[in-house]
């Protein structure tokens, strides 16, 4: 995600009318900046079932060639629904939620 | 004008349901409620009939019916409703958001007054509840011009300048249920005079999604309110524009405000609505007795227009301002609290006297607003508003 756009707030002279927004411009801002929480994933437990990827409520959840492949962190608002649905391998789970540091 | 007048009996009612007719919206979403009843009740006749080409949505209450004419806007639809007093009241929530989102929303509105106690006759305390809900606001004094108003409203409020709605309205019962002759125009002139709408966002535009009514905090809130605001500002020039075009083209000008008789007055009243036709035939008498007297209708009180009521009665030594509500701010009422801000800035200010009238459908006689001006002529008026027509 090279693209991530810094916001520039434009003045009620420039802004479009009304309250307007272009459809997908989430895709374009970092709206993962708040998270306190992150979710890790750990391969060797993975059993690529994909239930993290469908309960989602986001799409942070990267899939590549129809397997999981880690998480957006820039769109990941740290919900823990995928780590709590995560079914892992013989008791393990394949995500866990770890403090976000700084 | 070379064509013969199309005059016909109609009451306020009838008048802007023939309006509607002719404007042929896309769609109508209404909620009954007296006095405002048949307008909508005589338009539903036009859909049953085929006549007009509007989806007509028949909603559970005036909340709902100016949230589906909001849905319908935003989707792309010219959107109209009518309602009255209650039922206006129940949408304020729903007219924040409609001038918030910039959709050009035209309700056909009766005046009634506000519970309680309950009433179902008319005085502006409806709407003056709404005043600051960014609602254009047209007054008018009869049906011809509640039938004019409801054309032009349609042009005003589409305007790119404005993209505002706006609610046109008749006093209760007074013009609401009164005959008069006025003069239709022919259903092709209206059509080409208020022209096909045009949106440049429209929500099923499916080839150019946006997203309409996103939460706007403190980083977009403000700037977005101050679009609205000079919407509001411009659309004084808008009204005046398409007021000036409709008199070219039917031969009968509208203005923000329409004075008489104020060339020379030394007493002057301002009022909205019917109470203004009344006013005239006062004026005609007093005149006859050397009474310098004249009067200022304010047609359009939202935009305010500031600029032409200075300029109108800069040289008037007294002034009267009749509000048909009071405003409970317990000093004066709301219009003369404009009125007065607005001659504020005059060097030299006319004395100023508020007049509150009418609450609840109380009859203003021709006596009654021959008094207020015996008082402006004497100079001795009070600070606070009078009260009219009320029992001591
Ligand atoms: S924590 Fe929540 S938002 Fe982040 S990837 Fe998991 S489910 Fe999606
Ligand atoms: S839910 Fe757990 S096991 Fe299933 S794909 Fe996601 S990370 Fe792997």
């Amino acid at each position: 995600m090279a693209d991530i756009k810094i916001e520039k707030k434009k003045g009620w002279k420039d802004l479009p009318a009304c309250d307007y927004l272009e459809a997908g411009s989430a895709a374009a801002f970092e709206t993962g900046d708040w998270r306190s929480e992150r979710p890790v994933w750990i391969p060797e437990n993975c059993i690529q079932c994909l239930f993290c990827w469908v309960y989602c409520p986001d799409s942070a959840v990267v899939v590549k060639d129809s397997l999981m492949a880690g998480f957006n962190y820039k769109h990941c608002k740290g919900c823990g629904i995928c780590a709590v649905e995560c079914p892992g391998k013989k008791g393990k789970k394949a995500i866990v939620m770890e403090a976000e540091k700084k | 004008m070379s064509e013969k007048k199309n005059l016909k009996a109609k009451t306020g009612n009838e008048a802007m349901a023939e309006a509607m007719r002719q404007i042929n919206p896309d769609v109508v979403a209404a909620y009954p409620i007296t006095p405002a009843t048949e307008i909508v009740q005589i338009f539903s006749q036009f859909v049953a009939d085929g006549v007009v080409n509007t989806e007509f949505v028949a909603v559970e209450s005036e909340h709902s019916a100016l949230s589906a004419c909001i849905g319908a806007s935003a989707a792309g639809a010219r959107a109209m409703t009518g309602t009255s007093s209650q039922g206006l009241a129940l949408m304020y929530e729903m007219m924040y958001i409609a001038a918030g989102l910039r959709l050009p929303i035209v309700i056909a509105e009766v005046n009634r007054a506000l519970s309680a106690p309950i009433n179902i006759h008319g005085d502006q305390s409806d709407t003056m509840g709404a005043r600051d809900s960014g609602f254009l606001q047209i007054y008018c004094e009869n049906s011809q011009e509640a039938y004019d108003s409801m054309i032009q409203a349609v042009r005003i409020c589409e305007h790119p300048d404005v993209l505002l709605p706006a609610t046109v309205s008749t006093d209760g019962f007074i013009i609401s249920h009164c005959m008069e002759a006025i003069e239709l125009l022919p259903d092709e002139k209206v059509k080409e005079f208020v022209g096909t709408y045009k949106p440049k966002n429209w929500l099923l535009d499916v080839d150019h999604p946006f997203t309409l009514g996103a939460i706007d905090l403190q980083d977009y809130y403000f700037e977005h309110k101050r679009q609205e605001i000079e919407a509001m500002r411009k659309a004084t020039k808008v009204i005046k524009e398409i007021g000036k075009e409709f008199g070219q083209k039917f031969g009968r000008s509208y203005d923000m405000i329409e004075t008489y008789k104020l060339e020379d007055a030394e007493a002057a009243i301002v009022v909205l609505g019917s109470t203004a036709g009344t006013a005239k035939v006062v004026i005609e008498e007093m005149r006859k007795q050397g009474k310098k007297v004249g009067m200022l209708k304010l047609r359009v009180f939202r935009p305010f227009p500031f600029d032409d009521i200075r300029e109108a009665l800069k040289d008037v030594k007294i002034v009267g301002v009749m509000d048909r509500h009071d405003g409970y701010n317990g000093y004066v009422a709301p219009v003369c609290s404009e009125v007065r801000s607005c001659l504020y800035e005059l060097d030299k200010k006319p004395k100023i006297a508020s007049y509150v009238y009418g609450l609840g459908g109380r009859d203003i006689t021709l006596e009654m607003i021959t008094e207020i001006y015996e008082e402006l002529l004497s100079g001795k008026t009070d600070n606070n508003a009078k009260y009219i027509g009320v029992r001591e």
